[in-house]
């Protein structure tokens, strides 16, 4: 399964659409794409998650990384359309309490 | 290489001559002398075009063409040959390096079940690749009537995720000592981790402390998959909820703990998300899947479940999972 990944810009956010599974194989071209975000204070990362079907630990350490680096930068960063699969993840790990997180269909 | 020429020469007159088997023997034995001065594939070419020149004084210019065609092919040809084979070389000495490295993480990570009269204890860890990145740790105090079991799971895979996981050991070995609350354990190995993991790594972990005397498991999770309680009395599972966040991620981090008490035939299956992450698979789904599996086999020992539950998993998801997998089952 492929991972497609689409950033799109309006005013202060950025919109990072992320479509596929996330795993082992994929999760370091996610990290790439990532890691080649510009953090400022003034922007919003918003990462739409609605489209994974499937994503593991490996996946969730790519987002791990993420936050830590906006929150060292001062950025600001949310994700969103988390489906109640990806979202129990984010529970149980404890990071749904740190992140910012929206569950269900985002309206485009 | 004139004096190779002189004698390739002579070797190939006789053949073209001949045809005999000994001149081809000659030939075999002229291919040492060709490893031993280390000539590379082109000039032998040349050398045969060379030869081919003086023994036949009327070529056409064309051949030579051809000749200078072949040397131009064997060139890169040669190169590639080269590349590939250090190619080779490097991926063999990784290859014996991992092995080393594996077999060191084995012995330094090596878990003893502990024999408890009073609790039967069972577990299973099969790593997918070579280095397992789950880890179970069980200690047992005999003066103060302590079991602790340390259930781990590192995110990501190979070297970075075995060193992490020998960092975790080091410091529950040196935390253990003494009856330690789990949210306390819990908070100093997130000190530990949090200091020395790079962003992306994590570590999930269950941690129990068992009172051998009152029965009761006082317990805490660090972003780990909920622990299954099976309450014999009312044939029912529930999930050990307990709160918090993952070990690395945040510096300082507090840690929720609470306790449960087994009766008699009352189980603990502790597990990572080897076992309940199956793909194409509900989480929920394939607790369930675990629950029904372990709930038809309840009356076994604790070591006979996790390797049926193992194997029952295994040949449901085709002999295919896809990530380390752990199992302890806790059983009074």
């Amino acid at each position: 399964m492929e991972l497609n990944i689409h950033f799109r810009k309006i005013n202060n956010v950025l919109s990072v659409f992320i479509e596929g599974e996330i795993d082992t194989f994929t999760a370091p071209k996610l990290r790439e794409k990532l890691e080649s975000i510009v953090i400022s204070q003034e922007r919003l990362i918003e990462l739409d998650l609605s489209k994974v079907t499937y994503m593991d630990s490996t996946g969730l350490g790519v987002f791990v990384a993420l936050y830590k680096n906006v929150t060292r930068e001062n950025g600001n960063l949310k994700l969103v359309g988390l489906t109640a699969r990806i979202k129990r993840l984010f529970n149980i790990t404890g990071l749904s309490e740190l992140m910012n997180i929206e569950v269900g269909a985002k309206v485009e | 290489m004139e004096q190779l020429l002189i004698d390739y020469k002579q070797i190939l007159s006789d053949y073209v001559v001949n045809r005999k088997e000994e001149t081809l023997y000659n030939g075999q034995n002229y291919v040492r002398q060709l490893i031993q001065k280390n000539v590379a594939p082109e000039d032998v070419i040349n050398i045969h075009r060379k030869a081919v020149e003086e023994i036949y004084t009327e070529l056409p210019d064309s051949l030579s063409h051809a000749y200078d065609f072949l040397i131009e092919v064997m060139v890169q040809y040669g190169m590639k040959t080269r590349e590939h084979q250090s190619l080779l070389i490097q991926k063999e000495e990784l290859r014996i390096e991992m092995e080393i490295a594996a077999r060191i993480q084995n012995i330094l990570l090596n878990t003893t079940v502990p024999k408890i009269d009073q609790l039967d204890i069972g577990m299973i860890s099969e790593p997918i690749r070579k280095m397992n990145g789950d880890y179970v740790h069980f200690l047992f105090d005999e003066e103060e009537d302590y079991l602790s079991i340390a259930v781990a799971d590192v995110v990501g895979k190979g070297v970075p995720a075995a060193l992490c996981m020998s960092m975790l050991k080091n410091g529950l070995e040196t935390l253990e000592y003494g009856n330690n609350d789990p949210s306390y354990i819990l908070q100093v190995l997130n000190r530990i981790i949090e200091k020395s993991v790079d962003d992306g790594m994590f570590v999930s972990s269950f941690y129990g402390r068992y009172d051998v005397n009152s029965s009761i498991l006082t317990y805490g999770s660090a972003g780990h998959e909920p622990a299954l309680y099976f309450n014999s009395k009312e044939n029912a599972f529930c999930d050990l909820e307990c709160k918090g966040l993952l070990l690395g991620v945040m510096p300082e981090v507090k840690y929720s703990q609470s306790n449960i008490r087994l009766e008699e035939n009352d189980f603990i299956m502790i597990v990572t998300d080897g076992v309940t992450e199956l793909r194409d698979c509900d989480v929920i789904d394939s607790r369930n899947l675990l629950k029904e599996i372990a709930f038809s086999i309840r009356h076994l020992p604790a070591q006979e479940m996790c390797e049926k539950i193992y194997l029952e998993l295994q040949r449901l998801q085709d002999y295919n999972l896809e990530d380390d997998f752990t199992i302890v089952i806790l059983k009074k």
